[in-house]
Parts: C-alpha cells; sequence; structure tokens
C-alpha cells in the first residue's frame, strides 16, 4: 500500500499518467466521452492558473473567470469578425489577458486579502456586464458564432474532436510542465514566501508588487490560453460563459484537487468534472452538492485530495524510515509546505 | 425640474437598499472580520421568503416581511454556527471560500424548489402619491422610510441595549471585549441574526418593484461590498453615506448617462476610486 502511494509521487506515475492520457481516446467508448476530457482539460490549464495566484501566492483572485472569458472573446472575435487565422488570433488572445492583466494587477495588487478579493470580484462582474451590453463589440447576448478552428494539416482536422483532444492535451502538459519547474524555482518559492506573510517577504528583500504583479499576469495568461482553446474547440461563446459562476467551479476544483500543490488542480478538476458528467441529473443541482463540500472541505481538509494524500505519506514514510522521503525531496517539500500553511 | 426630483427619489430608494443590505454586511465583518460573500444570498432568500408567505400562505405584507426575517435571521445564526465558527482560526482565505460555499448551496435550494423564472411579488401599496405635481409611488415611500426607520432602531439599539453594547464593544476591541467577560459566541450569533434580518428587510422592501429570482442577490452583494469598501469596514455610518453615493451615482447616471451601463456604474466608481485611494474614500489607514 505505502509502496504504491509512494511509486505515485516518482517520475514514472508522471510518464504513466502520460501515456493514459495519449491512449484515452483509443479506450473511450464515444466521441463524447472524448469531448468532456478535452473540456476538463481546458479547464484543468485555467484552474493551473489560479493556482498561481491563489494556491502560491495566496491572494483569492476571483476575478479568474472574467479572463477566461476575455480570453475566449478575443480569439472569438479576432477570427470571426476580423478574420484572423486561428494562431495569431491565439497569441493575441494571450497578449490581450496578459495585458490587461498587468493593468488590473498593477490596480489590485495594492489592495490587501479582502478587498483583493472584493475588488477582483467586481473586475470579474464588469468584465461579465461588458460581454453582455457592449453590444457592437462583443454581439451582446447573442454571443459569437464561426470561430475558426486551427487549421489542420495532412489528415489532421482540428475542427474534430480527437485532434482538438491531442492539441488541448499539448498545451495541458505543457502548462504543468511550466507550473512543475516555476514551483520549484525561486520565483515559486517567492511566490510562497509571499503567500506566508507580506510583512515577512518583504523582510527578506522581496519586492511585493513586482512579484505579486507576475504571479497575476502569469495566472491571467493561463487563463486566456484555457480561454482561447475552449472558444477554438466550442467554437461558438456568450456572456455567459464569463459567469461569476465559472470562477467559483474553478474555486472548488482547486480546493478539491488540492491548493497550492503541483498536481492538485488536474486531480479536482478531472475528477469533479466526470463526478458531474456520470450524475447527469445533478448538472443543474450540482451547486447543492458543491456548496456543502466547500464548506466541509476548508474546515476539515483545507489540504484538498493531494494535499492531504501528501501530508499522509509524508508522516507514513517519516514512520517507515523510508529512503523514498529523501529521493523526491521537492515533491514531498511541496507536500510539507502545504502541511505548514494549512 | 420634475425629472430632476424622480432622479432624486430614484437615488434615495436605490440607497436605502443597499444601505440596508451593507449594514449588515459591515456590522459582521466589523465583529468577525469576514467579507461576508454569502450575504446576497441571504437577501435572496430573504425575498423568496415574502414571496413564499404571501403567495402560498397568503399571509399580510407585514406579517410576510417579518416572518422571512425570522427565518433569515435563523439561516444566518446557522451560518455562523456551522461554518464562520468552526473557521475562526482559519486563513482568511478559508472564510472567503466557504462563505462562497453558502452562497452556492443556498441558490441551488432556491431554484430547485421555485425555479429559475422571474417572480412578481406584489405588495398592498400600490398607490402614487402625488404633491404638487412631483409623484413618489407609495412602495418607494415606505421604502425611505423604512430604511430610516430601520437605522433608527438600529442606533437605538446598539446605543441604549447592553446586548447593543456589546456588539459596540466587541467591533472596538475583541481582547478589550473578553476581558470584561463579553460572550464572543452570543455576539457573533447576534451580529449575524440582525445583518441577516436587515437583508431580508431590504429584500421585501425592494421586491415589490422588482423581481424575484434566484440571482437576484449577485449585484446587489457586489454593490454592498463596494459600498462598505467607499464606506471603510466595519463603519455603520459609512455604509449609509456609501449607500446613498452608489443609489444616486446609479439613478442619476443611468438616466444621464446610459441606463444599460447603470449596474456597472457602482463598480466602475470603485475601480477608479480604489485606483486613486487605495485606502478607500473614508478609511484612515491603509488596507
Amino acid at each position: 500500500m505505502l509502496k504504491l502511494a509512494s511509486f505515485m509521487t516518482r517520475p514514472a506515475a508522471k510518464y504513466l499518467l502520460i501515456v493514459l492520457a495519449l491512449v484515452f481516446p483509443l479506450i473511450a467508448k464515444n466521441e463524447y466521452q472524448v469531448y468532456v476530457m478535452a473540456s476538463a482539460f481546458i479547464w484543468a490549464i485555467a484552474v493551473y492558473g489560479l493556482n498561481i495566484i491563489t494556491g502560491y501566492c495566496g491572494q483569492l483572485n476571483l476575478a479568474h473567470g472574467g479572463f477566461f472569458a476575455l480570453g475566449a472573446y478575443t480569439l472569438g472575435l479576432l477570427t470571426a469578425d476580423y478574420g484572423w487565422s486561428f494562431w495569431p488570433a491565439f497569441v493575441g488572445a494571450l497578449l490581450m489577458t496578459a495585458f490587461i492583466g498587468f493593468l488590473v494587477g498593477v490596480v489590485s495588487l495594492r489592495l490587501k486579502e479582502h478587498y483583493f478579493a472584493i475588488f477582483t470580484l467586481c473586475v470579474g462582474f464588469i468584465m461579465y456586464m461588458l460581454t453582455d451590453k457592449w453590444e457592437e463589440l462583443t454581439h451582446g447576448p447573442i454571443g459569437v458564432r464561426d470561430i475558426a478552428a486551427p487549421h489542420g494539416f495532412g489528415i489532421v482536422d482540428f475542427t474534430e474532436t480527437t485532434p482538438f483532444y491531442y492539441l488541448v492535451l499539448a498545451f495541458l502538459i505543457f502548462a504543468i510542465w511550466f507550473m512543475g519547474k516555476l514551483s520549484r524555482s525561486l520565483l515559486g518559492r517567492t511566490f510562497m514566501a509571499i503567500r506566508n506573510g507580506d510583512d515577512l517577504a518583504q523582510s527578506l528583500g522581496i519586492n511585493l508588487m513586482r512579484n505579486k504583479t507576475l504571479a497575476f499576469v502569469l495566472s491571467t495568461t493561463y487563463a486566456g490560453m484555457a480561454g482561447a482553446l475552449y472558444a477554438g474547440m466550442v467554437r461558438f461563446i456568450g456572456p455567459e460563459d464569463g459567469n461569476i459562476l465559472h470562477t467559483f467551479d474553478m474555486i472548488t476544483y482547486l480546493l478539491v484537487g488540492g491548493i497550492g500543490t503541483l498536481s492538485g488542480p488536474l486531480v479536482g478538476t478531472v475528477g469533479i468534472v466526470w463526478l458531474t458528467q456520470s450524475l447527469q441529473f445533478l448538472e443543474e443541482y450540482r451547486m447543492i452538492l458543491f456548496g456543502p463540500l466547500l464548506v466541509v472541505l476548508v474546515i476539515f481538509f483545507p489540504r484538498g485530495i493531494v494535499g492531504s494524500f501528501l501530508g499522509w505519506l509524508h508522516r507514513k514514510t517519516l514512520d517507515a524510515g523510508l529512503p523514498a522521503a529523501k529521493k523526491k525531496e521537492s515533491r514531498i517539500a511541496t507536500g510539507k509546505e502545504v502541511e505548514n500553511n494549512a | 425640474m420634475n425629472l430632476f426630483f424622480q432622479n432624486i427619489v430614484n437615488g434615495l430608494t436605490l440607497g436605502s437598499i443597499y444601505g440596508l443590505v451593507a449594514l449588515g454586511l459591515t456590522l459582521v465583518y466589523g465583529i468577525l472580520h469576514i467579507p461576508n460573500f454569502a450575504h446576497g444570498a441571504l437577501y435572496m432568500v430573504g425575498a423568496f421568503m415574502s414571496y413564499f408567505f404571501m403567495v402560498d400562505l397568503g399571509v399580510h405584507y407585514w406579517i410576510a416581511m417579518l416572518g422571512s426575517a425570522a427565518v433569515v435571521a435563523v439561516l444566518a445564526i446557522l451560518c455562523e454556527r456551522l461554518v464562520f465558527h468552526p473557521l475562526r482560526n482559519s486563513p482568511p482565505i478559508h472564510d472567503k471560500i466557504a462563505a462562497i460555499g453558502i452562497l452556492l448551496f443556498l441558490e441551488a435550494v432556491v431554484q430547485m424548489f421555485w425555479g429559475a423564472d422571474f417572480r412578481r411579488m406584489t405588495s398592498p401599496f400600490t398607490g402614487i402619491m402625488r404633491f404638487d405635481g412631483l409623484i413618489i409611488p407609495e412602495q418607494r415611500a415606505l421604502i425611505i422610510v423604512g430604511a430610516i426607520v430601520l437605522v433608527i432602531a438600529l442606533q437605538l439599539f446598539l446605543r441604549k441595549t447592553m446586548t447593543g453594547a456589546t456588539i459596540i464593544a466587541m467591533a472596538q476591541s475583541r481582547e478589550g471585549a473578553f476581558l470584561v467577560g463579553i460572550d464572543a459566541n452570543r455576539v457573533a450569533m447576534m451580529t449575524f441574526a440582525i445583518s441577516g434580518m436587515l437583508a431580508a428587510f431590504a429584500a421585501t422592501l425592494y421586491a415589490p418593484i422588482n423581481l424575484v429570482y434566484p440571482a437576484m442577490g449577485h449585484v446587489v452583494i457586489m454593490k454592498a461590498f463596494v459600498i462598505i469598501i467607499l464606506g471603510g469596514m466595519g463603519s455603520i455610518p459609512g455604509a449609509i453615506v456609501g449607500g446613498m453615493i452608489i443609489g444616486f451615482a446609479e439613478a442619476f447616471g443611468g438616466f444621464y448617462i446610459s441606463s444599460s451601463y447603470k449596474d456597472i456604474i457602482a463598480f466602475g466608481l470603485l475601480v477608479v476610486i480604489l485606483s486613486v485611494r487605495p485606502q478607500g474614500l473614508f478609511a484612515k489607514g491603509a488596507h
């Protein structure tokens, strides 16, 4: 049992997961399942973004869904109204979310804790209202149609589900890889220092504003990337894609998986998306379950599935005196840190 | 001139409602330092309870209002006991996420029972008062008078009764309140109950000139947050003044600038003000 558990923290488990994801379209029962998995991956990318600013840097950003919609709308409008093709528009969406993220970050990050959360809640709401009301630009409630998919090559046609699944998977792997690099780098440590205490971080010589802004821009760019991929896959977007409820969904995914952990966003997102899929009747009333779930999680398991698992594993390996604790220091160290800060 | 006066009435009406909701929010913040994102859901439940009492049980408007206030007060106490009390020593981010959990839960439950439809609630005050060519609908007058009465009643309660004084003491200094033997649990429950009642009153007053639907709390709660940031979090006069500022900005902005953007005005105002003065309009220290 313990061996199996410690295996999951090794690099081999990572490759096993990638192989599983690669063969998933072959073992899936139908195209719909592939589609659901692809959309789960897209949400997971966005949740990774939320994890940077909220999980690692400790600032609850409630405008994340707004930035997701911003990415989706930038791509959608550039391709549908201005005739751009997918990839330039995709880059445009990334730049746009990074730029707006920078502007919002510079203003909002001067505020602390509650004020930051409330301010970003308002920013998210302004974005939602603008997509609904600014009809000249966004088509208002009608939404944006005829969004271009990426150009295919050879027999690969990205308007089909399975090729798009692989595209999303590639971006997800990149997103997680980058996140892993980030969380082990000095910059990632800096973010965590800020989360653990503004004053302490500042006294260590950390420039709070610059680092927080960087974390914020990174997180909005992740959201923009996910939004752009979403627009390319669904190819129809409307104001409801920027609804605040999507931000709350993402917070749920993050918290269930494990806030401030590397694999938490993936575990939480894929797990909950499939849970809601398998309980179709829940689709509309899922919040009756998720609402209390959030409350119970923050009271009893604030570290989520992955955080609790790593904490458990860490205790067990210490008890058993297995060398695994030393071997994969970085991963378990994350678990330890989460434990300290929970 | 006439239109100008009409806008003043509208501004007062909106300001009264926002002020009442913001008062509850600021009281809870003053005592427990929780930004209660679920407050808008309590407001929404208040409207639905009044609707339920009036339409399904057929009771009078005033009784429905009292019944709804009682139900929401109990609900608010439950939130405090079951959710915020266990989280009192957690990092602040947990309170916020738990509050969001409550919000999602209450909305989903209401939607399960009543559906997502927009409903119209009636009130016995449908007439119109005329003064020398100036028109005031009775319900709007009732809202303004009701808000004034409630604010005065709250002030009297806080200043003149022992129980009210414990709330003020707790808001001023937590440790000081403990030292003189004030029961923190009792004060917290009381504050939540008052805040829930204010939300239910505001919702029942406003529902007849607005619509009742599960998402009705979203915009109101966000405006209430804007208000208490403007007025200083935890400040009672700040909530009332801030409520009026936002109410008037919306009434006049909606009329003279653009009615479809009127909901954005409050948030735009907040963004502008916080960009220039991160400490808010009236607050002293930085946040």
